[in-house]
């Protein structure tokens, strides 16, 4: 017999074997998942979920896919959330510090209270990729916030109306952009390409009877 | 932490670390995987496949699953709506919102033309944004197309429609030149040189990452940029039917909300199925690494509308899911650790292949470890075998996995299992579908004019078969592909009366072949509630 747990969704009380996940617990409490569900994995942010252990004064956030389910946890989906996300042109914004005083002025009005880091699903120091932000250190903002899957549960507890993982997504797409060292052997192959270069191999390849290929394919030198 | 049962093997595992990372252990010969392909690998158990009976591909074997939605009936009839009063009218309508579609609509969008993207979940709820590996591309001096194209002719079982693999691997440097320039953040070295690994079954150091946030960082990316774009998203929306012409050229879906219900009608000059994959369908019980949409819409609109498939037959069975622990059972282990170093070992601590063949051997390779060999570890939910991650550690150095894997890292983190210094348990997890709707090289289907198909719903890029860093490639060649043409021919296109006319003549062909079924199709999601009265 598994052993059970009581949960409490969105206030009420199931009881759910103690191995499940919050998001497969609401599954076996007979909830057909439309919204809140996405990867599955961790990876895609549908899942942002807000919980309270009874008697803990502690609000917690996690992701319903990755989190255990506990013994008197209350639980409360947060499938969407209003984040601001700005309109630019990728390739006329400057990667210079004005442009995020331009789209996204409230990052100023930050109070430090820490309650993003806090709250932040993936455990990153959320507060500090936006004090990188404040400074137009773009390359450090986006490696912070690197691993941000765009949950919103940071801007849900900000008091002062931060969009935070659309800020970090404007300082990583100008670091890839604009601040990444170019590639030198990228440009040449696409160039090479364009001037037709290998079009006789692979006009050969087209055309070798399978035979052939196989030959080539099982002879093949493979790169240490 | 592992439990008190898995120490005996653990302890054989640790003991023989040193010894194993210097092993080099000999790749398989061509007869050797052929053998061992027929004898373990799922594609190859007859009875877990069906003939179909009705539609384009009638005498081919499909799964089981496949062919039951395959073979089913539509959620609607035509009189369900009112094909004269359209709620949406444009050039190009795509269907799905992953890396296929959001490279096809902002493409399409660069032409001009006038597009929507319907996606029954949010835009990014898709296989793109699991993606961890990488994406291949042959871009460094010792490399070039032709190398790439053998390599994957020969991973795909020489089956691939050469014309297709011939642009996957022409246009590669080009796609990873465009997503840089949208901004995506590839691992470099400080001078800009691309840092590069290699993928099961490659010859040369192609595989191309964003940490192992590969796919996340390119489909957020493509995300935004829909968004700057304003084009329009219409999401929790599905296509259910695909709408043709008179002249028997696709027009347009039929669309539906999945919290309300509500049916719409979306006319268009052209369409692009870039619904992605079938995981969720769980073909033979297989537990999956895909996300909760793959249910093989795009197959199954386009099916019932006429349009052929190819290779629909072979799947991709990932060698590495997730064994232990059950809360993470089938999530994605991503080949990128064995391109860093870690070897499989089996129950006895001993390496039994060379981690870097093909998947399909890979997951054979395994599943005989575990069933005739009887080497398998058993994890409390089944069997599976050890992948190594700490030679990483031993191998690259210290801070090597946070670096290059974090997301792996922080996966099992979770669960009290601290990679670095603990291997982990995997067993092969459904992954891919390899097969799909059969295109041209301009992304139309074989035999529905102005009918687009791109990513996971295509069949016949890859064969039989297909590489990793190959599919975050073919959404993005063949996503830029499909939208390019999809516009253009939308500039030439006057479309006719709209029909509905293919449900009921589907319809007729399921009576005439004797099928009864309570199925409807599309799928749309997998139910996973617990029934309780049922």
């Amino acid at each position: 017999m598994e052993n059970m747990v009581n949960i409490f969704l969105f206030g009420k009380k199931y009881s759910v074997p103690e191995n499940l996940t919050i998001m497969t617990a609401m599954e076996y409490a007979g909830y057909q998942l439309v919204r809140g569900c996405g990867c599955r994995n961790g990876f895609c942010g549908a899942c942002a979920t807000i919980y309270r252990i009874k008697g803990d004064r502690e609000l917690k956030a996690c992701l319903a896919c990755q989190t255990k389910v506990e013994n008197d946890m209350y639980i409360a989906t947060l499938p969407f959330f209003p984040l601001v996300k700005e309109v630019y042109d990728m390739n006329k914004i400057k990667p210079t510090e004005a442009v995020m005083m331009q789209l996204y002025p409230e990052i100023y009005a930050c109070v430090g209270c820490n309650a993003c880091t806090k709250a932040c699903t993936q455990e990153l120091n959320v507060m500090q990729y936006i004090a990188y932000a404040q400074r137009g250190d773009f390359e450090a903002c986006a490696e912070e916030s690197f691993d941000c899957v765009m949950c919103g549960v940071c801007s849900s507890r900000c008091p002062a109306g931060i969009s935070h993982p659309q800020v970090a997504m404007l300082a990583r797409r100008i670091n890839g952009k604009y601040l990444a060292p170019g590639c030198g052997h990228l440009e040449d192959r696409v160039k090479e390409i364009k001037d037709g270069e290998f079009n006789d191999l692979i006009e050969a390849l087209m055309q070798k009877p399978v035979e052939e290929l196989k030959e080539l394919y099982n002879t093949r030198e493979i790169e240490k | 932490m592992y439990a008190e049962s898995f120490q005996k093997s653990l302890a054989l595992v640790e003991e023989a670390r040193e010894k194993n990372i210097a092993l080099e252990p000999v790749r398989m010969t061509a007869e050797q995987k052929e053998t061992l392909l027929a004898t373990f690998h799922p594609d190859y158990k007859a009875d877990e496949f069906v003939t179909l009976t009705v539609g384009p591909n009638k005498g081919d074997k499909v799964p089981t699953e496949l062919g039951e939605i395959l073979q089913a009936h539509s959620r609607i009839t035509a009189d369900s709506v009112d094909l004269n009063a359209p709620d949406y009218d444009v050039d190009v309508l795509v269907i799905g919102g992953g890396g296929a579609g959001t490279s096809a609509a902002i493409e399409a969008h660069e032409a001009g033309a006038k597009v929507m993207i319907v996606t029954k979940l949010r835009m990014g709820d898709a296989n793109t944004m699991m993606a961890e590996g990488g994406i291949q591309a042959a871009d460094k001096p010792n490399d070039s197309p032709a190398i790439h194209f053998v390599d994957a002719f020969g991973g795909g079982h020489f089956a691939a429609k050469r014309e297709l693999l011939a642009k996957l691997v022409c246009d590669a440097p080009e796609a990873i030149q465009w997503l840089s320039e949208l901004g995506v953040e590839f691992d470099k070295t400080e001078d800009g040189t691309m840092v590069t690994t290699h993928g099961g079954g490659t010859s040369r150091k192609r595989m191309h990452a964003a940490k192992d946030y590969s796919g996340a960082e390119i489909m957020r990316t493509l995300r935004d940029e829909v968004l700057n774009r304003q084009i329009p998203v219409v999401d929790f929306t599905a296509a259910i039917e695909l709408i043709l012409d008179d002249k028997g050229n696709a027009a347009g879906a039929v669309l539906m909300n999945m919290e309300t219900k509500e049916l719409y009608v979306a006319k268009a000059k052209t369409v692009v199925i870039a619904t992605g994959g079938a995981g969720r369908m769980h073909y033979q019980g297989f537990p999956t690494s895909n996300h909760y949409g793959a249910t093989a819409d795009g197959l199954v609109l386009g099916y019932r509308a006429g349009a052929k498939l190819l290779y629909a037959e072979t799947l991709q069975y990932h060698p590495t899911g997730t064994a232990f622990p059950e809360q993470i059972f089938g999530a994605l282990v991503t080949e990128k650790v064995r391109s860093l170093g870690a070897k499989l070992v089996n129950v006895n601590g001993e390496v039994f292949m060379h981690p870097l063949e093909t998947r399909d051997v890979t997951a054979a390779s395994i599943i005989r470890e575990c069933s005739e060999r009887g080497n398998g570890v058993e994890t409390g939910n089944g069997l599976g075998v050890w992948l190594d991650t700490p030679m990483i550690e031993k191998i690259g150095g210290e801070g090597t996995i946070e670096k290059r894997i974090p997301a792996m890292m922080r996966m099992f983190g979770k669960y009290g299992i601290d990679i670095r210094k603990e291997p982990i348990l995997v067993y092969p997890t459904l992954h891919y579908q390899n097969g799909g709707l059969d295109i041209n090289v301009n992304g139309m289907t074989t035999n529905i004019t102005n009918l687009f198909v791109a990513g996971e719903a295509v069949g016949g890029i890859h064969g039989k078969n297909r590489l990793m860093g190959n599919s975050l490639l073919d959404i993005i060649v063949f996503g830029r592909n499909a939208g390019i043409n999809a516009a253009s021919a939308a500039k030439n296109t006057e479309v006719g009366t709209l029909t509905l006319d293919h449900i009921a003549k589907f319809e007729n062909e399921l009576k005439d072949a004797g099928i009864t079924t309570d199925t409807v199709s599309p799928k749309l999601l997998p139910d996973y509630t617990r029934k309780v009265n049922a």
